[in-house]
Order: structure tokens, then C-alpha cells, then sequence
């Protein structure tokens, strides 16, 4: 939903990035408002992730040029355990498995670590068993799994509906999904979606990262992003998404080339 | 390095000097110690065994007084448990009524069994053992009837001082014990403990023992273990915070056929030194050995393994697996770590492997990413590594042995 007057939450400005000597992201631009929902899109390899993980402050990436302010504040001078505290949500594209630590217990220290930023007081185990059992059935996900080492030998599916669990307990005002539709088949797409969905809301914002219009038939993006070379290249609204269906990214090389041109 | 002789001369000499005359039960065990400790110097870095581990700090320990015992706050015995409160001073069994299928040794089954699997095993004659010997004033020397099951809890917590503690116990056919241990240094001081534990055959035995010490405090273990075959033994050892802690778990299965589980897991910080010498012999066909070492190095932690494992020409078809894994967590512990396979049969199967790795990038910053801090995401891996040795404890020993501890202990 698009409102002109809802506060901007995410501010992206000129975004640099490299990971070790490899420059990466090249002058990313992007802002967020409250009750959006954006869809980043782009060849494999053109920085999405890259973003991504920039903007949930994985170590191996170095910011070097640019700003992105959340809510106002500057984000990148956080730890990332206090950006996901303030609200700022990474789906990952690949959750990590962590073998011996329960996937219950994991949920429970983060969720905890969220409510007291907010001034909401810890919940117990019995309270949280009641709050992730009733957060279980956003993803309709097997109560079986909280038994479990995190994301251990869980199925690619599984580890998606997991990520959105998270999301569903952490109550984010910026979620950022990472290739969340990758790897599911026709009914978990839709329960992921139905998901995104049932969480977004006017306060909170969405971006998701995808190659392909099947989700976006699910959850319809105010704005689509196509990424490329490390910047975003072109935005438009839901239609720009049909027309990559269409189209494919071949345009995407004479506009780079074009660009090319001009600062030569 | 300090001259294990001037070593001997700082304390041993006029601690042996200071000792009550040999009395009671094991007055002649006591005086075959001392004997032993006034002719053997300390180990030194020479002997292959203590390479790495340097006993320098057992001249400073208070040895002279027997430690008294200290209450510790602890989870209520499990159901149907006994737990007996032993310092190795006075007399556990006083006032208690044994549950059926625990028997007290009487002084001909103790003269006959006493000493028995040390020599089996081959270590009747280390120095810790003769330490342990020259100075132990009781056994607590237990008989588990055939076919009946017995869970035991044993506290040993200690103030400053001495803490001899010397464990006999028979397992008859078909007998089962659950045996959880704790020992606790409260205080400055050295824990010397020696176990000898006879399995008839197919009697089972779960033994945890946990040892949380701190910087000012040695532990010297002895862990002996005879198998008749079709038996099975599972030995867990947790120890953490100790300035110096030497285990030796030593079994044999006697006539091959029977099942060996030993879990090990050592926390070492500051200064800290663990080693863990194990030593698994099997003398019959169709033995089963089932090993994992784990250590946590932080600090300038040392952490020693050694594990042995002796196939015999006549132990064909034996089945031993052996891992020794390290969490490496700052550049400045070291680790040393060795098999050491001596196998002669032909028929076996024997594998080991050892690992050494640090906190994973990816998992800490899975963790972070969902509001957890940085220091509490390493402690919950830390914890993940420790899990896999600690889930194999019995009940109680495990119900002690809180991962907060056991990782505050590398304070
Ligand atoms: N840790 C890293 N080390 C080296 N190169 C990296 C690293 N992370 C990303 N890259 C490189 O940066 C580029 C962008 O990668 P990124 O993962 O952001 O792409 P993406 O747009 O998410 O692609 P996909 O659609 O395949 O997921 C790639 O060329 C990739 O190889
Ligand atoms: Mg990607």
C-alpha cells in the first residue's frame, strides 16, 4: 500500500560495498515506507544478497561508500544483533544449520531479545510455547520441529517456512526475504505467502528478493527493483515484474552499456 | 622446566613425612604407597605419558590437611537414588539403609578385590595411584547383586585440602548400575581419586563423572574398568575450571565380546591444564569400542588427549571408533592431541579422526541476525559442542551439570 505521508523506514543512499577486495554493491538507492511492500529482482550474481546481508551487517562485507538510515538513525554503525533487536529482519537465502542447539530454545532467546528492546517483558518457556505454538500456524509448520537442532537436516522447505516462523515471532518492521519463494513447492508457496501476507501491515515494510512472478501473484509489490551490477538499474510497479517475464534481462546489458557510454 | 626431584623435595618428602602412621583397612595399602612416592620422583616431561603436562602446581596446593566436606546446593536425588555424601574421611554408608541389590564388600571380598583391575589395567604403579594409595584412609567398596539395577549418586564436595577418595566396586552377572559423581573443589586443593570397577558378565554400567575445579585446585583420576564379555560400560567425564586435572580412564575387556562407550569433554582457560590419557585393551575377539573426546581451549588453556586403544593378536573382529574434537576458541591455548593404536589382529575395524575448529562465522551471525548478542550466540554454540558428551551423562550427573557452569568455569 502506498501512502505518500506513511514515515520512511529504510533509507538506502548511494550504497558502496565490497567483500574482501571485490567491489560489490555500486551506489545502491532505495526508500522504504511504512505499508510497503518492494520486490528486488535481477540476474544471478548482481548483488542482491549482497544487499541483503549488508543491511543485516554480516561482518564479511565492508561498507564504503553511502548511508542507510532506519527510521531516521543510522544502521550501519550497528551490531547486527541490535539491528534485528530495533526490527530490521533478514530471511536468509540459505539458513545456517546449527547442529545441538534446539531450534525451541533459539526461537525463545531471540524472541526474548526483541521484546526487551521494546520494553515487553521476557516470556518463560511456558509462555512462549503458547506464543510459537499459536505463530505455528502463520506457516503451518509441524510443532515437530521445534524439537529439533536449528535448520539441522531440515528440508529447503522446511528451512524457508522456519525463516518465516522467525519473522512471525520477531514481528519486524523491515523484513527483507531473501529468495523466501526458492525451493518451495505449488503449496508451501502459497502457505509462505499467505504467511508475508497475514504479517504485513501498515506499520512494517517488506522486500522481498525473487526471480520469479509466482510470488509476486501471491504477495503484490507496490514497487518492483530490477538489480544490476550492484546498483538498481530501473523501478517500476507491479508490471515491471511481467514485463522481465516477458523480456527476460537482455535489455539489462544495453542499459549498462549505455551507462557505460554516458561516463566515458 | 623445574626438576621433578626438587619438585618431590619441596612437598612430597615432608608431606609423606607429616602422614598419620598407616592404619585400618588399607594400612597396607597405605604403607605400599608411601614406599612407592619415597622412591619414584614426580613425573616429569620426560616420561612420553606426561609430555605436555606440566604438575608444577601441585607444590603449592594445602596437602597437608584432609579437605572437610562442603554442602553444595543440588537438585533432589533422582527417584529411587541413593546419594551418599563421601569425603573419603568418614564412613558414607553410616546411618543408611542400602537399597536391595547394594551390599557393602565384606573385609574378604575387599582384600580379595582391592587393587584387582588397577593391576589388570596396568596402572597399578602410576604415580597418581600411589598418591592416591599412600594417603586414602577408607573404600567405599560396593557390591551390586546379580541381576538387580542400583542408581547411586556420589557428592564429593571439598573444602581446602586433600580430598583421597577410593571407589571399589562389583558388578555381579546381569547387574546393572546407574552411578553419577560429582567432585568439587570449593577450595584450594588436590582431589585424588582412584575407581575399580569389575563387570561380571552382561552387567551393565553408566558411570558420569563430573569435576568442576578452579584455578587453585588439582584433580589426579583414576578410572579402571575389567569386562567380562557381553558386558557393557559407558564412561562420561566432564571436567572443567581445574588449574590441573589428569584423567585416566583405563578398561579391558578381558575376553573381548563386550561394548565400551567413553565420552569425554574438558573446558580449559586461563592457565588451565586438562589431559585425558585413556586406554582401552581388548584381550578376546569382538570387542566394541565406541570413543569421543571433546575439549574447549580457551585462554592460554592447555588440552591434552591421548588415546590409546591395544588390538591383540587374539581380539579379531574387533569394532573401534575414536574422535577427538576441539573448539578452538583464542590463539593462545594449545592443544595437543594423539591416538595412539597399537593393533595387531588383523580382522578389525578401527577408526579415528581428530578435529580442531573455531566458531563458525555463518552460525554466529545467524544468531546475531536474530537479536541475539554476540557473547551469548558463541555461548550457545559452545553449548551445542559441549551437548553431544553431556547428553550421553546419567540423569543426575547431568541434572548437576549446567552448561552456564560448565562454561563460567573458564573464567
Ligand atoms: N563472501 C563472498 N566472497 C566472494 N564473493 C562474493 C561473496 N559474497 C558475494 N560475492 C560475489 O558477489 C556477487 C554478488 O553476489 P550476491 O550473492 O549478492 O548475488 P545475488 O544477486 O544474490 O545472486 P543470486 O540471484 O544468484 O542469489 C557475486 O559475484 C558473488 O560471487
Ligand atoms: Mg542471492
Amino acid at each position: 500500500m502506498i501512502r505518500p505521508d506513511a514515515p520512511v523506514l529504510l533509507e538506502i543512499r548511494d550504497l558502496h560495498a565490497r567483500v574482501e577486495d571485490k567491489a560489490i554493491l555500486k551506489g545502491v538507492n532505495l526508500t522504504i515506507r511504512a505499508g510497503e511492500i518492494h520486490a528486488v529482482m535481477g540476474r544471478n550474481g548482481s548483488g542482491k544478497s549482497t544487499l541483503s546481508k549488508v543491511l543485516a551487517g554480516h561482518p564479511a562485507y565492508t561498507v564504503t561508500g553511502g548511508s542507510v538510515t532506519y527510521r531516521g538513525d543510522n544502521l550501519l554503525e550497528l551490531d547486527p544483533e541490535q539491528r534485528a533487536r530495533i526490527g530490521v529482519f533478514l530471511g536468509f537465502q540459505y539458513p545456517v544449520e546449527i547442529p545441538g542447539v534446539s531450534n525451541l530454545e533459539f526461537l525463545r532467546v531471540a524472541t526474548n531479545a526483541r521484546r526487551t528492546e521494546q520494553g515487553h517483558e521476557e516470556l518463560d518457556t511456558f509462555a512462549f510455547e503458547d506464543l510459537v505454538r499459536e505463530r505455528l500456524k502463520v506457516v503451518q509448520m509441524d510443532p515437530a520441529f521445534l524439537d529439533r537442532s536449528v535448520n539441522e537436516g531440515f528440508s529447503g522447505g522446511e528451512k524457508k517456512r522456519n525463516e518465516i516462523l522467525q519473522m512471525a515471532l520477531l514481528e519486524p518492521l523491515v523484513a527483507i526475504l531473501d529468495e523466501t519463494d526458492s525451493g518451495l513447492d505449488i503449496d508451501a508457496l502459497r502457505i509462505v505467502a499467505g504467511g508475508v501476507n497475514q504479517l504485513a501491515n501498515a506499520d512494517n515494510a517488506t522486500l522481498l528478493i525473487t526471480h520469479y512472478q509466482r510470488l509476486l501473484d501471491a504477495i503484490t509489490p507496490d514497487y518492483v527493483h530490477v538489480m544490476a551490477a550492484g546498483r538498481i538499474l530501473r523501478t517500476g510497479g507491479k508490471e515491471l515484474a511481467l514485463e522481465l517475464e516477458q523480456r527476460g534481462y537482455d535489455w539489462v546489458d544495453q542499459e549498462l552499456a549505455a551507462l557505460a557510454a554516458e561516463v566515458a | 622446566m623445574v626438576a621433578s626431584t626438587s619438585t618431590r623435595q619441596l612437598w612430597v618428602e615432608p608431606w609423606l613425612a607429616a602422614l598419620p602412621a598407616p592404619a585400618g583397612e588399607l594400612g597396607p595399602v597405605q604403607q605400599r604407597g608411601r614406599a612407592a612416592l619415597a622412591r619414584t620422583p614426580l613425573p616429569a616431561a620426560r616420561a612420553e605419558e606426561w609430555r605436555f603436562t606440566d604438575l608444577s602446581l601441585l607444590a603449592q596446593l594445602p596437602v597437608a590437611s584432609v579437605a572437610a566436606a562442603v554442602e553444595r546446593p543440588l537438585p533432589a536425588p533422582q527417584p529411587g537414588a541413593l546419594r551418599l555424601h563421601w569425603n573419603g574421611r568418614e564412613d558414607p554408608l553410616q546411618g543408611v539403609e542400602l537399597p536391595a541389590g547394594l551390599q557393602a564388600l565384606t573385609p574378604t571380598d575387599l582384600a580379595q578385590g582391592l587393587g584387582h583391575t588397577l593391576a589388570a589395567t596396568g596402572c597399578e604403579q602410576h604415580w597418581p595411584v600411589e598418591l592416591n594409595q599412600a594417603c586414602a584412609e577408607r573404600v567405599l567398596a560396593l557390591r551390586v547383586a546379580s541381576r538387580q539395577r542400583v542408581n547411586l549418586e556420589l557428592i564429593s564436595a571439598a573444602g581446602e585440602g586433600l580430598q583421597p577418595l577410593r571407589l571399589l566396586l562389583l558388578l555381579e552377572e546381569k547387574a546393572e548400575l546407574d552411578l553419577s559423581q560429582l567432585v568439587s573443589a570449593e577450595a584450594a586443593g588436590l582431589h585424588s581419586l582412584v575407581v575399580e570397577v569389575h563387570l561380571a558378565r552382561s552387567a551393565r554400567l553408566q558411570h558420569g563423572l563430573v569435576a568442576f575445579g578452579r584455578s587453585d585446585a588439582a584433580l589426579l583420576a583414576h578410572l579402571a574398568i575389567e569386562q567380562e564379555p557381553e558386558s557393557q560400560v559407558s564412561l562420561s567425564q566432564v571436567v572443567a575450571g581445574w588449574g590441573l586435572a589428569r584423567l585416566e580412564p583405563r578398561v579391558v575387556q578381558v575376553d573381548g565380546g563386550a561394548h565400551t562407550i567413553l565420552r569425554g569433554l574438558q573446558v580449559v582457560d586461563g592457565q588451565q591444564i586438562a589431559d585425558t590419557h585413556s586406554q582401552l585393551e581388548f584381550r578376546g575377539p569382538e570387542g566394541q569400542l565406541d570413543q569421543l573426546h571433546k575439549a574447549v581451549a580457551a585462554g592460554q588453556g592447555r588440552s591434552v588427549f591421548n588415546g590409546a586403544v591395544r588390538v591383540p593378536r587374539e581380539a579379531q573382529r574387533t569394532n573401534a571408533a575414536q574422535l577427538s574434537r576441539t573448539l578452538l576458541l583464542s590463539d593462545r591455548a594449545r592443544i595437543d592431541t594423539k591416538p595412539e593404536l597399537e593393533i595387531v589382529a588383523d580382522d578389525v575395524k578401527c577408526a579415528h579422526g581428530a578435529t580442531v575448529s573455531s566458531l563458525q562465522t555463518d552460525e554466529l551471525f545467524y544468531l546475531q541476525s536474530r537479536g541475539i548478542g554476540a557473547d551469548q550466540a558463541a555461548g550457545l554454540l559452545q553449548r551445542a559442542f559441549c551437548e553431544e558428551v553431556l547428553r550421553d551423562l546419567p540423569a543426575a550427573a547431568r541434572a548437576w551439570c549446567p552448561l552456564e557452569r560448565l562454561l563460567e568455569a573458564r573464567a
